[in-house]
């Protein structure tokens, strides 16, 4: 069977558009030299209580079997064993020796439903909680995140996705949509786990012409604003802001500061760095970290690729909610572990699993989560829910309740209310602490 | 009065017997004295085919899918090789067979298993990158052989058994001493590997192995050209490595571009080359002969090829399929 998904989906051509205007804003939001003087101090040490989430994304659908619903021994289950966890009664799947070790600060929902096997809008469903309809766009997960749990006077991006390069061909997602929450709450991308470009000082231009430069600047702004002030200039202004704070703060995105040893741990591979970033970034207090890694769309060879995947998730990824746990930060910061769905159970005979959207799972942890728990059930192979029967609308309300967001709540935007989470569902109330 | 032995002609292949099985099947082996054919399936059990009864007993001992079997010389003993680690010793004909000895062999998959021709020694190799050499009569583990840098994924014997040859999955072949485990590069099979970029995963690796039967040249199947990873878009290849220089002579291929991997690969006595495939462009044999690098005969099964087996009189070939059947296909002129 041909693969929808790396032949000209409507997910590579979105995404390949949003990088485009991606690029576009980046470049003109970040090429403006350092601004050192005339700023506000970094937004103070991020004060305790103050909740983050960190979303490690599986882009083209991981396999639940592969994973947190292993079924040995049945015509379904592949050639993988099930494997005891931290948690006594829990198995997961032995491509995951690391992180069943940390299962008690995690937990699994197995009764994930969204009758969707689509990979664009299964991005789109899994991190915006809503159905996808045409002409309708939601904000995405970390937008969300973003505005509601941004401290005020936190200055630096609340919303960072963290992702590699784009290949050949782009299988990723990049621009997470604010929708009608503003453009400022939209992620910044850092690519190869290396800072936002275009945020070092020319050398041809000194710190004193810089300042200013950027003194007249803010003047001209300000004069503006003063008479025509909209929603597109107070966007502008906040992401120039933003930058000029990016620009003095450029070690926050610096994971090569951190020290050789932890370095070691999390291992050279890219996916290793990025969790290593992910931890300095919700260290200090970035309120929306997603880690994506790629890929996981095996329609062909399936148990090939998921040793090799998942050989380099299980180690960095352990390895960072071991680390959040002893910094005390796993108190303050929800970890999800998402998929745009997962895959059938049905091997096809290629050795592949194709896209499915009716029996997978999700994984939970950290702030506002139960741990070491199992929700839902899906029967002996596989093949469908048979306990607890959740989707993507259920699994958005339980994040933003679990950091303490009343999901059931309304922005208000311009006057106007918005449901913060789709109104027709509800939050795994068994899986809140 | 003992029957003459049939013309062998690829041209005449046609189909023997099938056997529906309640699994898709993953590897085969037709034993020395043609008694039995052994399969492995997505069970995680090893089924015993008698050719003559057509009884099917199953041999339970692995905790996952078995890919490779091997005999010892007398055909009174099976070697298994399973995707959790284990080289499972068995008795070949006993009623219900049971583990005669259970080695926990590698960590992670072993791929393949081969036994060399002198019976002595068994080697395997596997997803911890080792290959290993056992002794066939005790289970000693004789040696281990450390330098591949990915999942090594076939290994053979030279005729002689003095030399080992193995391939990983990034193509890179290795010729190992089996006397005091020293190692050179024999080459490197560019064409059977690729890094593809979109999904950020290796593909490669010889699926499958054989010598030619005077031991010159060392063939390997694989997947070629592949411009899709994870939806297997890819073509059916054979590398033809001469093992005194590394050379790689010839790539088998197909004629009209057949999509999918060669899964099983042998020299046939009389100077040709078998390949079994499987994969997008469905099940097929390939013959090639000599250094013609498309096939001079080619037959479509009716699924996709994991595995095959040849008769000890080289005149049938037994295929472990996708759908669920083995089948066994003999090479000579259908009786009228």
């Amino acid at each position: 069977m041909k693969s929808s998904y790396a032949c000209n989906s409507i997910e590579h051509e979105f995404s390949r558009r949003a990088f485009l205007g991606g690029l576009a804003a980046g470049t003109a939001t970040w090429g403006l030299g350092d601004v050192l003087t005339g700023l506000p101090a970094l937004a103070e040490p991020f004060k305790s209580g103050h909740k983050r989430i960190l979303n490690v994304f599986l882009h083209g659908g991981v396999s639940q079997l592969e994973t947190w619903d292993p079924k040995p021994n049945t015509d379904t289950g592949g050639p993988f064993r099930a494997i005891p966890t931290s948690v006594p009664g829990i198995h997961v799947c032995e491509l995951l020796p690391y992180t069943a070790q940390q299962m008690h600060r995690l937990s699994i929902i197995r009764s994930i439903d969204t009758h969707n096997s689509d990979h664009a809008r299964g991005v789109v469903e899994m991190t915006t909680g809503r159905k996808q309809l045409v002409g309708i766009d939601y904000p995405h997960l970390g937008a969300v995140a973003a505005k509601a749990l941004t401290p005020d006077h936190f200055t630096l991006p609340g919303h960072i996705l963290v992702r590699s390069s784009p290949g050949e061909r782009n299988v990723e997602s990049e621009f997470h949509k604010a929708a009608y929450l503003g453009a400022q709450y939209a992620n910044m991308t850092m690519y190869d786990a290396h800072p936002p470009k275009n945020t070092e000082r020319a050398e041809t231009l000194t710190r004193e012409a810089d300042a200013s430069r950027n003194a007249l600047r803010e003047k001209i702004s300000n004069r503006f604003a003063g008479r025509r002030r909209t929603a597109d200039t107070e966007a502008y202004n906040f992401s120039f802001e933003q930058a000029r704070e990016l620009l003095t703060h450029r070690e926050v995105f610096d994971v090569t500061q951190e020290s050789a040893a932890d370095r070691e741990r999390y291992g050279t591979s890219e996916f290793g760095k990025h969790c290593l970033l992910a931890r300095r970034l919700l260290e200090r207090g970035i309120p929306y970290v997603q880690v994506n890694h790629a890929d996981y769309d095996t329609h062909h060879e399936n148990f090939d690729f998921h040793i090799e995947q998942l050989g380099e998730f299980d180690r960095p990824f352990s390895q960072l909610i071991a680390d959040l746990s002893d910094r005390g930060l796993l108190a303050e910061t929800l970890v999800c572990v998402m998929s745009e769905f997962g895959r059938t159970p049905r091997i096809n005979d290629r050795y592949g699993r194709d896209h499915w959207g009716t029996a997978w799972s999700v994984a939970l942890g950290g702030t506002g989560i139960q741990p070491g728990g199992v929700i839902g059930k899906t029967n002996d192979n596989g093949t469908e829910v048979i306990e607890r029967s959740v989707d993507h609308g259920h699994v958005f309300h339980t994040i933003m309740q679990a950091v303490g967001v009343n999901s059931t709540g309304d922005f208000d935007i311009g006057g106007r209310k918005f449901p913060i989470a789709d109104p027709a569902k509800s939050a795994i109330g068994e899986l809140l602490a | 009065m003992s029957q003459a032995a049939p013309t062998i002609d690829p041209a005449k292949l046609h189909l023997l017997l099938e056997y529906k099985h309640e699994r898709p099947l993953t590897a085969c082996h037709w034993e020395p004295q043609s008694r039995y054919v052994f399969f492995g399936a997505e069970d995680n059990l090893i089924h015993r085919y008698d050719l003559a009864s057509q009884a099917v007993t199953p041999l339970a001992g692995h905790d996952s899918w078995i890919r490779s079997f091997g005999s010892s010389l007398d055909g009174e003993l099976l070697y298994s090789g399973g995707y959790d680690g284990r080289l499972i010793w068995w008795p070949t004909a006993a009623e219900k067979p049971e583990p005669v000895r259970v080695v926990e062999a590698h960590q992670g998959w072993i791929r393949a298993l081969a036994v060399s021709p002198n019976g002595s020694y068994i080697a395997t190799c596997g997803n911890d990158l080792l290959v290993k050499l056992w002794d066939s009569a005790t289970g000693a583990l004789v040696r281990d052989f450390a330098g591949h840098q990915s999942h090594v994924y076939n290994v053979i014997f030279s005729p002689d058994s003095t030399t080992m040859y193995s391939c990983d999955l990034k193509g890179f072949v290795k010729a190992w001493t089996v006397e005091n485990g020293e190692t050179r590069d024999l080459a490197t099979v560019e064409t059977l590997h690729k890094y593809d970029t979109t999904f950020r995963a290796d593909i490669g690796g010889a699926r499958s192995i054989a010598l030619r039967s005077d031991g010159a040249q060392l063939a390997l199947g694989g997947i070629t050209n592949v411009t899709n990873a994870f939806a297997g878009v890819g073509e059916v290849a054979v590398a033809v490595v001469n093992v005194a220089d590394g050379k790689i002579e010839v790539q088998l291929e197909s004629k009209d571009k057949t999509k999918g991997a060669t899964w099983g690969l042998s020299h046939h006595p009389n100077g040709f080359w078998v390949g079994l495939t499987g994969g997008g462009g469905g099940g097929w044999f390939f013959f090639w002969k000599g250094d013609e690098p498309h096939e001079f005969f080619r037959f479509q099964l009716k699924a996709a090829g994991r595995g095959m087996g040849i008769s000890p009189d080289k005149s049938q070939i037994a295929v472990a399929h996708s759908d669920r059947h083995l089948r066994t296909y003999a090479l000579f002129e259908k009786p009228a």
